[in-house]
């Protein structure tokens, strides 16, 4: 008796359930990192230590300035959780290998600090902070990136150090198509042809765009583990494939090419700034599918991934609204 | 084939292999019985004995003229060693009456239920949903007039991890269950009788099947948590929504726990009281086992007949862990509704979160609601004391399976919050 007398004092008191999944928030993050790792791993020994030193300067640029917010706002640490660390390798993944050193800084302070931090910090920011970094990029930086300036401040990276891969400079496949389309309403070169360096090695693109091929399988593992509903890259591939075919273009190109694989698999999926109802995910893919094909055919730049996802964070909300799940039990009947 | 369950639910790691082929074991009479006098939904009952009165096996010891609610037997014969106040597992305060048992006992006789119909026998005999929710089984078998019950439904699902006191029962006094099955159904007037086993017991399917005459159907149900709340397993045999705000009869079903069917047999057929119960001792005990254990036992006195505690114990859950009350103290009786007494070690339990975590907005927590509830949304509004928003979100619904909690990969207390939205909502006038 006296026995459990001391034990009782042992046991602690809660509300039930008593136990718990394993899932965490920190592993799901873990693996939606390690489902990018052979991708990312990939574009570092495709490209080598230009890639390596954005991954490094945006990762570091992210947790730096979470963990720096935290302190200042003498807030907990929350590094932990994952999901800055699953931002930092996102964003590297829509940089640019050749970008100046200063630029990936900048993208993951704003990426993070703009994205996230301001909105409360993870599970309350609206857009998609990887993507919110590459927008600020893109729209602060457009005519630099194509055009850079080996002078100053917009140093790039050494030449040297890429090796003489020269073509990593050059025009996207998917640049090239659309300025063919405008000239000539067709194809300069075959599209069927590039099916082959998109799944495998392709060097004009972002670091996430060297290997399709790896991104369908990290996305297959996180089908999968069931960390992401198939509905929203299902919906999103299928519209790309379906709106580039009815705009008479090649869909297995426009799936492969560009960041339509990244933004399925990666992006649109993330957590926070999409939709939680099953229907309204579905929704949510094709809309990305939409308005990226639309984009990328009929807006101004053909790499329209970017703000075709950011535009559906926006309306996440409210497709939530629209598909509030009826309550078991709440059955219409019959007046009897 | 194993039927497809219901939308929504989990599958938590079992636990069940400890206790799964123990058989049943009686529990000796321990020095004394405090007998909580509320042991049951409904009105409480109140002593109807003095200290120092003379009290045999069976005798009505607490009672009280209410439609909802059922009178307490003594267990034992012995003598009334006072009347006073104890805790229940569940944390309340209620009377008791506290039994010094004689040292010679026979459990085999006890005094008989006076005779009457069926209905007035099972409210005789103290009889109350066995599975854990303790509602008077003498009103479930009164359904309102004109309504029709064409359907009884036995739940042999013990869908919660670590219980396996059903399972032996099932396996044990097959024709038990059944006989209890056929008397409700005759009562009643049902003209169908179903049981539903989750298909991880295959040898209860097994002996009910043999048990069973014509007219009964076993059926093997998918082994998913929470299987044997009442809806969900309306659900699973008839596709038939219970309407909210109505009682099970209205979807034309009714369900009783095999435990409680098994009870009103022995009281029909035997004139014999509920004075025991089974309970699974599990988890971090040296002997766990299913045990027949008499109502009033302390939890302290169980577990040392179980063996005591083995390793280190950080919870002590009266009933499922995914359900149960955690006991401050074991100085509490075992009642009506114990199931089980779960052990668990401090890298078994969910583990305690400081501060208020983020929502990630994963979706788990609705994926898996069985009422297909937002819990996120619920939780987030009564985080804020926001009542009125969430109770939009229909927290009265929630059935407490505790589904969104054990998911929430931020360790959120989205079931907590929902009890308070819930309560809330029932304070305003809303109805379950």
């Amino acid at each position: 008796m006296t026995e459990h007398k001391e034990q009782t004092e042992q046991l602690s008191v809660a509300s039930s359930p008593h136990i718990a999944a394993s899932e965490s928030c920190t592993s799901i993050m873990l693996w939606v990192v390690a489902a990018l790792a052979p991708a990312a791993i990939w574009s570092m020994i495709s490209i080598g230590l230009p890639a390596v030193q954005v991954y490094v300067l945006c990762i570091g640029s992210v947790l730096g300035t979470e963990a720096a917010w935290n302190a200042i706002a003498k807030k907990p640490q929350t590094l932990l959780d994952g999901s800055a660390l699953v931002t930092g390798v996102l964003l590297a993944m829509c940089m640019p290998p050749m970008l100046p050193w200063w630029m990936s800084v900048a993208a993951g302070f704003i990426a993070i600090a703009l994205g996230k931090l301001i909105f409360g910090g993870l599970g309350w920011n609206l857009f998609n902070p990887a993507l919110v970094g590459r927008a600020f990029v893109l729209l602060s930086w457009a005519g630099v990136l194509s055009t850079l300036p080996d002078k100053g401040w917009f140093r790039t990276i050494d030449v040297e150090a890429t090796g003489g891969l020269d073509a990593i400079s050059g025009a996207t496949r998917l640049a090239v198509a659309a300025a063919d389309r405008a000239a000539s309403g067709g194809y300069g070169f075959d599209l069927a042809a590039q099916y082959q360096p998109l799944l495998w090695r392709n060097l004009q693109g972002s670091l996430g765009e060297v290997s399709a091929a790896l991104l369908i399988l990290g996305g297959v593992v996180l089908l999968v583990k069931g960390i992401i509903d198939w509905r929203i890259p299902v919906g999103y591939i299928g519209t790309m494939g379906l709106l580039s075919w009815a705009f008479g273009s090649d869909p297995i190109f426009n799936v492969l090419a560009g960041g339509v694989l990244l933004g399925a698999f990666f992006m649109a999926t993330d957590y926070v700034s999409s939709p939680m109802t099953k229907n309204g995910r579905l929704i949510y893919g094709i809309g990305c599918g939409v308005f990226n094909a639309v984009g990328r055919f009929y807006g101004p730049a053909p790499e329209s991934t970017t703000f075709a996802i950011l535009f559906m964070n926006g309306l996440a909300p409210l497709i939530d609204k629209m598909f509030v799940p009826r309550t078991f039990g709440w059955v219409k009947r019959d007046e009897e | 084939m194993s039927k497809a369950a219901f939308r929504g639910g989990v599958h938590p790691p079992e636990h069940k292999e400890a206790t799964a082929a123990a058989a049943i074991e009686w529990m000796p009479v321990p020095a004394r019985l405090v007998v909580p006098m509320s042991q049951h939904l409904g009105a409480p009952c109140a002593p109807i004995v003095a200290a120092g009165d003379r009290v045999r096996r069976g005798d009505v010891i607490g009672s009280v003229d209410a439609m909802v609610s059922a009178p307490v037997h003594s267990p034992v014969n012995g003598e009334v060693a006072s009347i006073g106040v104890c805790l229940t597992t569940g944390g309340m305060r209620v009377p008791c009456v506290t039994i010094t048992p004689d040292a010679e006992q026979d459990l085999e006789t006890f005094v008989p239920v006076p005779e009457g119909d069926v209905r007035a026998t099972v409210r005789a005999a103290g009889i109350v949903g066995l599975g854990g929710a303790t509602f008077p089984s003498a009103v479930k078998l009164s359904p309102p007039k004109g309504v029709s019950v064409e359907t009884v439904i036995m739940n042999g699902c013990e869908c919660e991890p670590y219980l396996t006191c059903d399972h032996r029962l099932m396996v044990e006094s097959p024709e038990r269950v059944i006989a209890g099955a056929r008397i409700m159904a005759e009562t009643i007037g049902a003209s169908r009788v179903v049981i539903g086993v989750e298909e991880n017991k295959p040898d209860a399917i097994a002996a009910l099947r043999a048990a069973a005459g014509d007219g009964i159907e076993v059926h093997s149900l998918v082994t998913r948590y929470p299987q044997g709340a009442e809806k969900q397993l309306i659900w699973a045999f008839l596709k038939s929504e219970v309407p909210h705000g109505k009682l099970p009869a209205a979807a034309g079903a009714l369900v009783h726990n095999v435990a409680t069917a098994a009870a009103i047999a022995d009281a029909v057929e035997l004139r014999k009281p509920l004075m025991e119960r089974v309970v699974t001792v599990t988890g971090r005990v040296k002997r766990p086992g299913n045990y027949r254990v008499l109502l009033g036992t302390l939890v302290s006195d169980l577990i040392e007949h179980a063996g005591g505690f083995s390793g280190e114990v950080a919870r002590v859950v009266a009933g499922g862990p995914m359900t149960g009350p955690a006991l401050a103290d074991l100085e509490v009786p075992i009642t009506k509704g114990t199931s089980g007494i779960v052990v668990l070690g401090p890298d078994e339990i969910a583990p305690l979160v400081e501060g208020d975590q983020p929502c990630i907005r994963c979706g788990r927590c609705s994926e898996g609601c069985p009422m297909f509830l937002q819990p996120f949304a619920i939780a987030n509004h009564a985080n804020r004391r926001d009542w009125k928003t969430a109770e939009l979100f229909h927290p009265v619904d929630c059935i407490e399976c505790g589904v969104c909690s054990y998911v929430c990969p931020t360790r959120r207390p989205l079931l907590q919050l929902i009890r308070l939205a819930k309560a809330a909502a029932m304070s305003k006038g809303a109805k379950l």
